[in-house]
């Protein structure tokens, strides 16, 4: 085991270069996850302020209004 | 751009959202298991380097870090022409999500590089072709991710961001070439060349697992970062729309 450790002598350029990945990576991970739930909160928040209002005006392609009372959010998980 | 306008533009995610939520537990799964099977070949499953010892070890993890570099640039590059051309929102979105994570791969291959240089080449950095080119792209990532956010107009950032990426793309022929094309003190490629692979199968098996991993690890968390976006782009529409209605009254 310690023999493994020493990376034949090479541990202080073996480890940190594993290390540095894994922070890396699990670090760019955690902050994706934590901007993607803050910004769900932030909609779920603005969202239900101001619920099933119905629009005033008209669609600009003058498709009829299928969205409008429904939040944005609502169909997905 | 009025508020129908803005709408119609960015409720259409609809369908990625869908696609993205079937997609995203196999490339997490997929991520996990490649890392753990990839670490293992990496770490107990392979020898050490005739001449190298012990620091080829290095390699599992720098090769396919540098691999995705010039992988997520070049997606990035195809999604700014995209974005410019045909204006997908999601084009634009996506190289705004993967920039991030592009900058993070560039950065490990650097840092992981110098940490092979020194003990095997006597030197922690060098001013030769391929290091330098390649810390070129960190810079143009990062030079990227400040132009993005530079406007008060998020789609004036993300345009100028995209035409950014479709120049710097001639950065990436330079880096894989350079090797060649220059007296570098790094060696030349010895997977992705002609006449296949010269690398012990021992070694090339888990180089490829590591990059399978690494592979997973970016198609995951682009799907979540671009979904943070797409909602960003709703919270906004929302403000909008109601900073709007306040001013009619």
């Amino acid at each position: 085991m310690t023999d493994f450790l020493s990376m034949g002598g090479y541990a202080a350029f073996v480890w940190p270069a594993y290390a540095i990945a894994a922070l890396v990576l699990l670090g760019l991970l955690l902050a994706t996850w934590k901007g993607l739930r803050d910004a769900e909160t932030t909609l779920k928040a603005l969202e239900s302020a101001r619920p099933a209002r119905r629009r005033t005006r008209p669609r600009a392609d003058g498709k009829p209004d299928t969205a409008a009372g429904t939040p944005a959010g609502a169909s997905e998980g | 751009m009025s508020w129908g306008q803005s709408m119609h533009r960015f409720a259409n995610p609809a369908r990625f959202l869908r696609l993205s939520a079937a997609l995203l537990p196999w490339s997490a799964g997929a991520a996990v298991i490649l890392t753990i099977v990839g670490l293992y070949l990496s770490l107990f499953g392979s020898p050490p380097d005739y001449q190298q010892g012990e620091t080829v070890r290095i390699m599992y993890i720098h090769v396919p870090a540098a691999w995705m570099s010039l992988f997520v640039y070049t997606n990035m590059a195809v999604a700014a022409g995209a974005g410019l051309v045909w204006k997908h929102p999601l084009a634009d979105l996506f190289a705004k999500a993967a920039a991030p994570i592009g900058a993070g791969f560039t950065f490990v291959c650097l840092v992981t590089g110098s940490l092979w240089g020194a003990p095997m080449w006597g030197t922690w950095w060098v001013w030769d072709a391929r290091l330098t080119s390649v810390l070129i792209l960190f810079f143009l990532y990062l030079g990227y991710m400040a132009l993005v956010n530079a406007f008060d107009d998020p789609q004036r950032g993300l345009r100028a961001g995209n035409v950014l990426l479709l120049v710097g793309i001639v950065n990436v022929p330079i880096i894989k070439f350079s090797v060649d094309w220059w007296n570098t003190l790094h060696q030349p490629a010895s997977v992705v060349k002609m006449g296949g692979p010269s690398i012990d199968p021992t070694m090339l098996l888990p180089l490829l697992v590591m990059a399978g991993a690494f592979t997973a690890y970016f198609v995951a968390v682009v799907l979540l970062r671009l979904r943070a976006e797409i909602t960003q782009r709703r919270i906004q529409t929302l403000r909008l729309s109601a900073a709007g209605e306040g001013a009619q009254g």
